[in-house]
Parts: structure tokens; sequence; C-alpha cells
């Protein structure tokens, strides 16, 4: 593994609610390292979004870091102040939303958005716009200078995406965060935005933090991935490892029930049974433990720790030491 | 664009014209006779034949109505029974009194409202903002005519701060300003609450909105972000609900200008209607009905026109 | 009903809100019990007093007890209040449906008839109809009518448009029922909700009006008292005395506060969708 750019370690985040202390993430680590594509996958509510909010410290108001540390380019990002903080937001680590139709102010034009997030640049404001032009032209978007112009509902979601990965790579971040760009989209625009980022990826050299829920994305981008499950990583490694040697039984359910993956024909899609456990009241044991198909009298007393399966692949399950 | 723009005016204008029309028939379905409600009940039946005839009583009620309608085209009201000038010159004389009141009553209630509703929405639950809100309702529900009446007994008789009655004189501006204290904060109380609150609710949920968060990731400072993103779109409602207060406005308007012995379309209403002034009654109802109509249709445009989304389809 | 008043005072606005308007309507509804004099007997002798045990808000002009022609005051507020909002409503309803369920043609006649008729400023159109029929109780009460049905038959024509879309009534349509009896069966409970919050919020501003009507002395008829006929005493008094404003302004000012907190919070539970439309 190369130098990381991001190491996330024993991250746990909490959130005040009316029942008492939700715990979305608990004891993440993660490492993101230079010039990679990191994958992070898992079911809605595993904590996806929690993570992306704490990485670029936009939590909710009754959101609070509980633990851990986040290194980012050799500082905690948890120790900066605010205004550090916001200096960082925008320049080394940007972000692409899930929903390009909302994630755009509608009452501005792109030409004044692009111009704004370019606010700590001291150049004239053509110089500016010559390098809003010249992002929107590398991210494909046709006749920018008579389109820069326009508001954000004059253009389709794929293209509205297309703007917000420009709009992110603007100043040339180091950390490019994608939370689910292509699930508002419709699949074709998919294909062409996951080419667009490995393009970019390729032309800017930056790492790029890739949330999804689809298993296939993840295969087609990314270097690395990273199983969330219920507010904890399960599994990571490389891709290959991953998918082909699946560690923990979250991860081989996961790879059964997706769609793509299916051989034989069957009349019923394959589902994990059970729910995802109740975050506020935790059991003490490891979290997969009420839906997990190999139960160890372990599983419902002990935490499981992160255990390494190969060099580079590991997995938090007591099966690995049993 | 500009298809809604014809669309929006016409559709005022036969607003207007309905109005009119209806205000008319009131005039007439309604039993009792104009000339002699002018006239008072000890008028000979000689003296209300002539006013008949003055106001044009006598004539088939279509040839009325044609010849309202053709006077109206032509800006002409009828004629000031008692003083027998034309009703559209004394009205126009009083329509400026009252069109600055009402202006200053709202730009007073916007500069004191609108950054009261964003800075509640900005510390949600605060006491500062529950403070706010209760004092919000409270300017909202208080009728403008009895904050009118206290401003008038605490600032004006008790205090002596301000004066008590009238416009202040025509060539001092300084003495028209000091005059228009009392009433405008009179009319811009209930506006300050309710603008509040407007702005509050439209920016709470504003800032709830994806792109705010974007703003956010993007590194713009919160001033930025606040001012310019949100700001921006919590404002929009604002300008409709101001055009369709014009009624209230109005409406106000009138009461104060009573209150503090102001010359107004207000009180050439109220004046007309004690000195059984038919005319002028009509012709004053008649062009702040006009005035509400070109607001809300203002208004509406205005509206179309701020917001991108349907400035270019519409 | 219990269960929606047990909800409306766990919010301490929603308790306010009904502390207040249940102290003034049995204040008002007992005015002839709890009043210690008649609140048009004159006695000059005693006139312009202020607050003493004798008399709790002082007496007018004319001598009369400013407390007892208060609480008088607050039955032609609530009199005039309920009378005006219940026709408007009744109308409202008929030509809402009407409206919703009728011909295109007549949907669109309706809705330019309420766009003309809110097209007078209140105020002033109710000026101009006193200046024809002359000051009266009824004439106020006409005046609100007819200038608050448009709010109630736009609710209504909305509300009768979204429900006949929906498949139920098709299909009832489709086999035949009567139009009176899909509005009377399905369309009509299910309006009454949002147009009972909407009246009660309707409340202070028509007890406002009013109040501002009596005023400008376009409403009751000397001697009968209305707060706002108290308050115009005590604007031709302003220079002598200031309780009969403060007599005719508190018991106004506190039951529009009560209606609008109560109206607010049987809002807020019965529907929070209608926060935005109105």
């Amino acid at each position: 593994m190369t130098e990381p750019l991001l190491t996330i370690r024993n991250l746990s985040v909490d959130y005040r609610i009316d029942t008492g202390r939700l715990q979305a993430l608990r004891q993440i680590n993660i490492d993101v390292p230079k010039g990679s594509i990191v994958g992070v996958v898992g079911e809605s509510g595993c904590g996806k979004s929690t993570l992306i909010s704490s990485i670029i410290r936009l939590l909710p108001h009754n959101a609070s870091v509980s633990n851990g540390t986040i290194e980012f380019e050799g500082a905690n990002l948890l120790d900066l102040s605010e205004n550090e903080m916001r200096t960082m937001r925008g320049t080394r680590i940007s972000i692409v939303f899930q929903d390009p139709m909302t994630s755009l102010n509608p009452v501005l034009s792109i030409e004044q958005q692009m111009t704004h997030i370019q606010y700590r640049d001291q150049r004239s404001t053509s110089d500016k716009l010559n390098k809003s032009l010249a992002m929107l032209e590398s991210v494909g978007i046709a006749d920018p200078r008579k389109r820069i112009t326009q508001y954000p509902h004059e253009y389709s979601g794929g293209m509205l995406q297309r703007i917000s990965i420009a709009m992110a790579l603007q100043a040339q971040p180091s950390l490019l965060i994608a939370d689910e760009p292509t699930t508002a989209l419709d699949a074709t625009l998919e294909v062409q935005i996951i080419h667009l980022l490995k393009d970019i990826q390729a032309e800017f050299g930056c790492s790029i933090l890739f949330i999804s829920h689809h298993l296939g994305v993840i295969a087609e981008l990314c270097d690395y991935v990273v199983v969330m499950y219920a507010g904890e990583v399960v599994e990571q490694g490389t891709v290959r490892d991953v998918f082909h040697n699946p560690a923990h039984p979250y991860t081989q359910k996961l790879l059964e029930c997706d769609p793509a993956g299916i051989q034989t024909k069957t009349r019923i899609l394959p589902v994990i049974p059970g729910e995802i456990p109740d975050l506020v009241n935790l059991s003490g044991g490891c979290i997969f433990s009420s839906r997990c198909h190999c139960v160890l009298p372990d599983c419902e007393t002990h935490i499981p720790q992160r255990r390494e399966v190969t060099s580079g692949h590991s997995a938090n399950c007591h099966l690995l030491s049993a | 664009m500009l298809l809604y723009i014809v669309k929006r005016t016409a559709l005022g204008v036969v607003i207007v014209l309905l109005a009119v029309a209806l205000l008319f028939c009131m005039i007439h379905l309604i039993p009792g006779d104009p000339a002699r409600i002018i006239l008072g009940p000890r008028a000979t039946p000689e003296l209300i034949a002539a006013m008949s005839v003055r106001l044009g009583l006598d004539l088939p009620f279509p040839v009325q109505i044609a010849r309202f309608f053709a006077n109206l085209l032509r800006g002409d009201l009828g004629m000031d029974v008692i003083t027998n000038r034309p009703v559209v010159e004394i009205v126009l004389g009083q329509l400026p009194y009252t069109l600055w009141l009402i202006f200053l009553s709202i730009v007073f209630a916007g500069l004191i409202g609108i950054p009261l509703g964003c800075y509640s929405a900005l510390h949600r639950n605060t006491l500062f903002d529950r403070i706010s809100g209760f004092v919000s309702v409270s300017f909202i529900t208080t009728p403008s005519f009895v904050v009118a009446l206290y401003a008038l007994l605490i600032f004006a008789v008790a205090l002596k701060w301000f004066p008590a009655v009238g416009a202040g004189d025509k060539g001092d501006l300084l003495d028209q300003a000091v005059h228009l204290v009392l009433p405008v904060f009179s009319i811009g109380l209930a506006w300050v609450g309710y603008l509040a609150r407007l702005v509050r609710a439209s920016m709470l949920e504003v800032m709830q909105e994806s792109h705010i968060r974007t703003a956010r990731a993007f590194g713009l400072s919160e001033r930025r972000v606040i001012y310019h993103y949100a700001l921006k779109l919590a404002i929009l409602p604002t300008v409709s609900v101001i055009g369709v207060g014009m009624g209230f406005l109005l409406s106000s308007a009138l009461l104060t200008e009573i209150v503090f012995a102001r010359p107004g379309i207000g009180k050439l209403i109220y004046d007309s209607v004690i000195t059984r002034n038919y005319p002028v009654v009509m012709g004053s109802v008649l062009v702040s009905t006009i005035l509400f109509v070109f607001s809300t249709t203002m208004s509406d445009l205005i509206n179309a026109w701020l917001d991108p989304r349907t400035r270019k389809t519409l | 009903m219990i269960a929606i008043l047990r909800r409306v005072i766990k919010e301490p606005t929603g308790l306010f809100g009904l502390l207040l308007v249940t102290l003034i309507v049995v204040s008002a509804l007992l005015a002839g019990v709890v009043a210690p004099y008649d609140p048009i007997a004159l006695n000059i002798p005693d006139r312009l007093q202020s607050p003493s045990q004798a008399h709790l808000l002082g007496t007018d002009q004319l001598g009369r007890d400013l407390f007892s022609r208060v609480l008088h005051g607050g039955r032609v507020a609530l009199g005039v209040a309920l009378t005006a909002i219940g026709v408007a409503l009744a109308v409202g309803i008929v030509l809402g449906m009407l409206a919703g369920f009728g011909p295109r043609w007549l949907d669109k006649a309706i809705l330019l008839l309420f766009d003309t008729i809110r097209s007078f400023p209140t105020v002033m159109f109710a000026l101009a109809t006193v200046a024809l029929v002359g000051p009266s109780l009824q004439t106020v009460i006409a005046v609100i009518i007819v200038t608050t049905i448009p709010t109630y038959g736009r609710v209504v024509r909305t509300q009768t448009l979204s429900i006949k879309s929906n498949e139920f009534i098709k299909a009832e349509q489709v086999m035949g029922a009567k139009t009176t009896r899909i509005l009377g069966l399905h369309i009509l409970p299910n309006i009454v909700g949002p147009l009972m919050i909407l009246a009660s919020m309707d409340i202070p501003t028509v007890i406002a009006l009013e109040a501002g009507l009596s005023f400008l002395g376009m409403g009751v008829k000397p001697p009968t008292p209305s707060w706002g006929s108290i308050l115009n005493d005590g604007f031709s008094l302003i220079r002598v005395t200031p309780w009969p404003i403060i007599a005719g302004s508190v018991p106004l000012i506190l039951i529009t506060l009560g209606f609008t907190y109560l109206g607010e919070s049987l809002r807020d539970f019965i529907d929070p969708k209608l926060r935005k439309s109105f």
C-alpha cells in the first residue's frame, strides 16, 4: 500500500435523539492511499452519510464525534479550528453530492456558483470565468460559454452532475468525496459519470472516496473497498480480495444478493433475513450476530476485533480467529 | 415571459372592470335612492329630482352603466357634489399621502422583520427565538388602529415626542417626516411580526435544502451561505405576501389616517361617507381597488421575474 | 374531541390560547350575570372616573361602567364573528363545491367572482356599503360574510378537486352514484377539518374588523357597547383619560391572541401540511 492521504482511526459518532444516544459510527478505521479510489459500500442507514459528514465536519447539530482521529495530509481534521476547516473544504477536500437536481442553488446561475467557490483566488473575474469554462469543457459540457449563464433547472440531471464534478475539481483537491453520485441518475448516465470520474482521477491524480450501495459500480471503479454494516466497518481490502474471497458473512450475503451476480434463473431474489439492529441499545456482541448464518458462542458476547485475512485484506469476524 | 405578463395583466384588467361593475350594480340594486342619501332626510322632492338628473340617475340602467364606463375610460369619476370639483382630481390629490404611508410602513417592516426572522431561524429554539416568536404573534394579532391609538396616547399625548395630527407643512420635509413616524409605526408593526414569522419559516425550510450543504462543503463563508444562498430564496415569498397584503395595508391606512387625522385616501373616504358625498366615496373606493389589483398583479410579475425557474419558462 | 383538547393543552401556547378564549367567551356569555352595572345606564355624576373598587375599569364620559360595557361588548364581538363566519362557511362550501365539481365554465366564473370580491380592500368596501345603506351591525355582518366567502370557497374548491381525482370517487361515479351523494358522503367530511381550522384562525380577523368598523362609527349604534365603540369614545377622550382605550383594547388583543394560538395549535395537530398552504 502506498502512502496514505486520509487515515481514519477509531472514529465514533453519536446522535442525541429522544430515546437516547444513537451510536451511528463505532470504531471506524479506513485508509485512503494517495491517488487511489476507495469505495464504501453498505445498505442505507449503515452510516455512510455520517462518515462523509464527519470528514468534512458538517455533522447535524445533534451529532458529535465521541472518539477517534481523521488524519488528512498530516493534520487531524477534528483538531482544526472552524476557519482552518473551512479552508480545507473546496480546496483540499471536495464533495459531489447524490442528487444533482437539488444540490445546486436554484436561484443562482452556474457562472455565479462557480465564481463564488473561487473566492479564495486573488485573480480577476475574467480569469475565474475562464477557469470555470475550462473546467466545464473538461467534464464534457458542450458550448460552455453559452451554457454557463444558465440556471440549474435548465440542465438535465446528468449534465448537472458533470457540473458538480467540475466544481468539485476546480481547486484541484487531493481528496474527492463522491456521495452516491449516480444513484439519482439512470443507468446509461451512471456509466458515463463513472467513466468521467475514472478519467478525471487519472488526469488530476486525486484520491476518490466513493460512496455507493451498488456493488457493480464499486467493482468497476474502485481499487479498494470498505464494507460497512450498521455503523461499523466489517471488512476491507482490495476490490479483488474482497469480491473474490469475502471473509465476513455479511459481505458474502451482500455479494449473493447482488442481482448482477446471480447466475442461475430464479423467481425469488435472495435477501438477508432480519433487520438492522437498534443502534441506541447495543447488545455488546457482534453487530451482525442477529442476522448471521454462522453464529459462534462468542458472537453474542464479544465485539470481534479487526483481523487480517491476507495482507491488506481484513475483516471483523470471530470466524477468523476460530 | 412576455405571454405571462400579457396574460397576468389582462386578468388584472378584467378583475378591475368586474369590480367596477359590481360596485356600480351594488349602488343601483341596493334599495334607497343615492340622491336622497346625498341630500339627507329633510330634502324636498324637487331637490331630489334635480340631484337625480345631475347624477344621471334618471336615465335607464343600461345607459347609466355604459355612460359610467365611458366616463371611467376618459378618467372621469364624476363631480364632488359639495365642492363641485372633479372627483379624480380630489382622489389623486390625496393618493400620494396614502402611498407614502404604505410604502414607508412596508420598508420599516422589512428592515426589522426580515433580519429578525432570519436571526430567529438561525438561532432556532433559543430564548431569543421564542421571545421573538411570541412578540411577532402579538404584533400580528393587535389591530393596527389599536396600535395607532396607543402610539397616539403614549408618544403624542403623554410624552409629546411626536405631533398628534396632520401630515406636516407642505414645504417642510423634516416636519412631514416627523408626522409620518407614528402612523408608519402603527401600520408597520403588524407587518414586522408577519414578515419575521414568514422569513423564519421559509429560511428554516431553505436551510434544510441540500444546495446549502453543497455551498458549505465548498467552504463558502457562513455569511455568504446565509445572505447570498439562503436568504435570496427565503425572501421570495415575502414579495407575493406584500402584494396580496396591499388590501390589508389600505384598510389599516384608512384607520390610521383617521386616528392621526392625516390626509389620505382613507380619510377622504371616511369624510365623504360622513358628509354623504357619494361620488367621492365611489371614486376613492374605485381608485383603492385599482391600486390593490395593480399591486397583486405586480407582485406576481415581480415574483415570476425574481425566480429564474419561472423567469424564462413563463 | 377530548384527544384533540388534550393534545392542544400539552403545548404551552395552545393552553395559553385555550385559557384566554375560555375566559373571554365565558365572561361574554355570563355578561348579564357578572356585569356589576347596566352597560348603557347613564350616571353623569360619576363620569370619567379612574379604576376603583366600584368601577374596575373606570367610567366613560356618560358615567357608564366600562367593565360592564367591555363584558357586553364581548357578546357583540363573538356574536358577529360566529354569525358571519358561519354563514360565510355555508355559502363558501356550496360555491366551492360547485366550482370544484361543476363544469369548467362555472368553475372559471366562480373563481373570477372570488377574485373580484377579494380585490376590494375590506374596510373601504365596508365604508362604501355603509354609505349606501347606513351604519348597522347587520351591514357589518353582511360585509364580513361577502368578503370572507372567497377564502373558504377557494379552499373547498381545491380540496374538492383533489378528492375528486381519487380513484374511489371515480369508481362511485362509474357505478352511477349521484353527484349530491358523492359530495355529501365523501367530499364534505374530508374538507370539514381544514375548514374548521381556517375558520378558527379567522375569528380574530373578523373580531378586529368589527371593532375597526365600530370604531369608525360604522357598526353598532350607540348606546350598544362594542369594543370598537368603547375605543371610539376613548379616542375622543384621549387627552382626558387613557382608561377607555385600555378597557376597549385589552380584551380585543387578548381574544385575538387567544384564538390565534388556539387555531395554530389545532392546525399543527390536525394537519401539519396546512402550515404551508396559508
